[in-house]
């Protein structure tokens, strides 16, 4: 009775952080041994049965929405693809001329089936997180006063929702085979080190691998390990470090000057990428023990030249489902083409098709902004980017002019590094936005760091008030710098991990051991701090 | 092969396409690049390129797009 009440279903939230003692101290170890000795048959089972008992932990009940997705897309699967058989077989039967018509014949059809199968998926999403929001401003501009519901979204649905509709699309384009084997499907949705923060990952990249999952290798093991420490080092050492002056500035964003405001907004822009860049480290390094390679989410962000190459960079998964699945399906749609056809005519070969990318762009990141959640500040940071995208895009030409008549090369260490810094700025204003109380404080914020960029306030007595000093701080600096070297070795193709487990014993340990103290002296934990929530977790 | 790098070149002029084999993993070409040379090969080659050709392999570098579209002008 005892132990089921222990585990009780639902009630385990801080699973949800890859870094807390009842994940990496209990439940991974518990899963690592429980697939370790399983036969080599029943290994994908284990997976499975591990996480849909993860999700059931940290979700209970709610459970429910992510079985109806799983058996959802399974069987829509299966529709498309027998459609899609019949598709084939009719269109080899027929004669050549007659193809077309047959082909097209289908594709209403099969449209029909994804469009269906698709929106029901994402229906329940909308549903759970976005009717709220939508309901609250239909209040606020009619003046009406229709109740607003409250539903609980179970953790993780932003992410799995977007596998499952990436996989129906993949079918429907006929990228994948549709699968017949529910479990298969269900593992591939459900894999418990992904579910809570992502990566986005397609059928094609982890379906297979999962499935076939072999025994617990040394290599990967200790290799998976090495990254979950790693994550571990940004997470408890620079993200929960930074937590008390990051809530403290934007929780009372009205008492401070605008350097210092500024200055938690480079601090909240450190602290997002630690956490969830760690996260995504504990993710890939939990895969990688059980021989599974994951999708990397971030590629040295902050190195990018531009706003458009820094979201090729951070949160990559994300970024490129929005690109496959709606900016090329929008812009390349035959009414899309047809504008740009005409755009090019009047415009020419640069201006012309901006006008249906922009329109695609314009969906890609509206999504994107409110798939951060049901609020105007995600929507305004989602068209924030938009502007900056679309803006670099249609003054390309006039900077490439300025630029040979004041003769500068592109490719010059100088603007080089003033483009990286440029970008840097931009990415912590729109993280403002993002971290902002509403869109009200990012405004108020914004204006006070351009009306009042002064730091005379920040002093000794204000860094005690938001229970951080200098210590801290120099802390923070020599761990980014430590993540600043190991990206600029990663950006010169040098895999620090691969090269340290080529290295003697001693070396690797000496290395290893060093990290884990650094983590214990250093690390933000115990009294007098608040760890982090995993931020993306709550998308 | 020389239309296709005429095409390249007019709308991204500082790269060398004849060698580089990582046009979209390195950024050389943006989405909205991608989206004016569709444009410019649909309309010098009289192919359709759908969506779901629209994926890193078939525009990393002059030879898989030239391959792209002689088998996009074959399946007609």
């Amino acid at each position: 009775m005892r132990i089921l009440s222990l585990l009780q279903a639902g009630k385990h939230s801080t699973l949800t952080s890859f870094f807390s003692p009842m994940y990496l101290a209990i439940f991974l170890p518990a899963c690592i041994l429980f697939y370790a000795v399983m036969p080599k048959k029943g290994k994908k089972y284990a997976l499975l049965l591990e996480s849909l008992g993860f999700f059931w932990l940290i979700s209970g009940k709610y459970i429910a929405w992510l079985l109806v997705s799983i058996v959802s897309v399974w069987g829509c699967g299966l529709w498309l693809g027998r459609i899609l058989e019949q598709r084939d077989a009719a269109v080899k039967a027929a004669e050549k001329p007659q193809r077309k018509a047959i082909k097209q014949q289908y594709l209403r059809y099969t449209r029909l089936v994804l469009a269906l199968a698709a929106l029901g998926n994402l229906g329940i999403l909308l549903v759970l997180k976005y009717s709220g929001f939508f309901i609250q401003n239909v209040n606020t501009v009619f003046g009406l006063r229709i109740s607003v519901p409250a539903f609980v979204m179970p953790i993780g649905i932003s992410f799995y929702t977007l596998q499952a509709v990436s996989y129906l699309f993949d079918v429907y384009q006929g990228t994948v085979k549709a699968d017949r084997n529910l479990m298969r499907v269900a593992l591939f949705l459900s894999f418990f080190p992904q579910i809570v923060e992502g990566p986005i990952c397609r059928y094609g990249q982890t379906a297979d691998q999962l499935w076939n999952a072999g025994q617990i290798r040394y290599d990967n093991l200790t290799l998976g390990l090495q990254r979950i420490l790693f994550g571990l080092m940004k997470k408890l050492v620079v993200a929960d470090r930074l937590n008390t002056f990051v809530e403290g500035v934007f929780d009372k964003y009205w008492e401070f000057q605008g350097g210092v405001i500024a200055i938690a907004a480079v601090c909240y822009t450190i602290q997002l990428y630690m956490d969830f860049s760690g996260s995504m480290d504990a993710v890939t390094g939990t895969a990688q023990i059980f021989g599974i390679t994951m999708p990397e989410n971030f590629k040295r962000p902050f190195f990018s030249r531009t706003i458009s190459e820094f979201w090729t960079r951070w949160h990559i998964t994300l970024g490129t489902w929005f690109k496959d699945y709606i900016f090329y399906p929008v812009s390349m749609s035959k009414p899309m083409k047809k504008l740009t056809g005409a755009a090019r005519k009047k415009l020419g070969n640069h201006f012309g098709p901006l006008a249906a990318g922009g329109i695609a762009l314009f969906c890609v990141w509206f999504c994107n902004g409110v798939w951060h959640g049901a609020a105007w500040s995600f929507i305004f940071f989602g068209m924030y980017h938009f502007v900056l995208i679309l803006g670099g895009s249609l003054i390309a030409p006039a900077v490439k002019k300025v630029n040979e008549k004041l003769h500068l090369s592109p490719e010059s260490r100088f603007y080089c590094l003033f483009q990286v810094l440029r970008t840097c700025v931009l990415v912590v204003i729109g993280e403002l936005f993002f971290r902002a109380n509403g869109l009200r404080a990012g405004m108020y914020m914004f204006g006070r760091m351009v009306t009042d960029f002064r730091f005379s306030s920040l002093n000794a007595a204000l860094l005690k008030k938001l229970s951080i000093d200098g210590a801290d701080f120099l802390i923070v600096g020599v761990t980014v710098l430590i993540v600043f070297v190991v990206s600029l070795l990663n950006e010169k193709g040098i895999c620090v991990r691969e090269s340290l487990q080529k290295k003697p014993t001693p070396v690797r340990w000496a290395v290893l051991y060093a990290l884990i103290l650094y983590i214990i002296i250093f690390g933000a934990y115990g009294v007098g701090y608040v760890p982090v929530d995993p931020m993306y977790a709550n998308f | 092969m020389e239309r296709l790098l005429e095409i390249l070149e007019d709308i991204q002029p500082d790269v060398d396409f004849e060698t580089r084999t990582d046009l979209i993993d390195a950024h050389l070409l943006s989405s909205l690049s991608i989206l004016s040379l569709i444009a410019e090969l649909e309309d010098e080659f009289d192919i359709t390129v759908p969506a779901v050709e629209i994926v890193p392999k078939n525009f990393n570098s002059m030879k898989a797009m030239w391959d792209m579209i002689q088998r996009l002008q074959e399946e007609g």
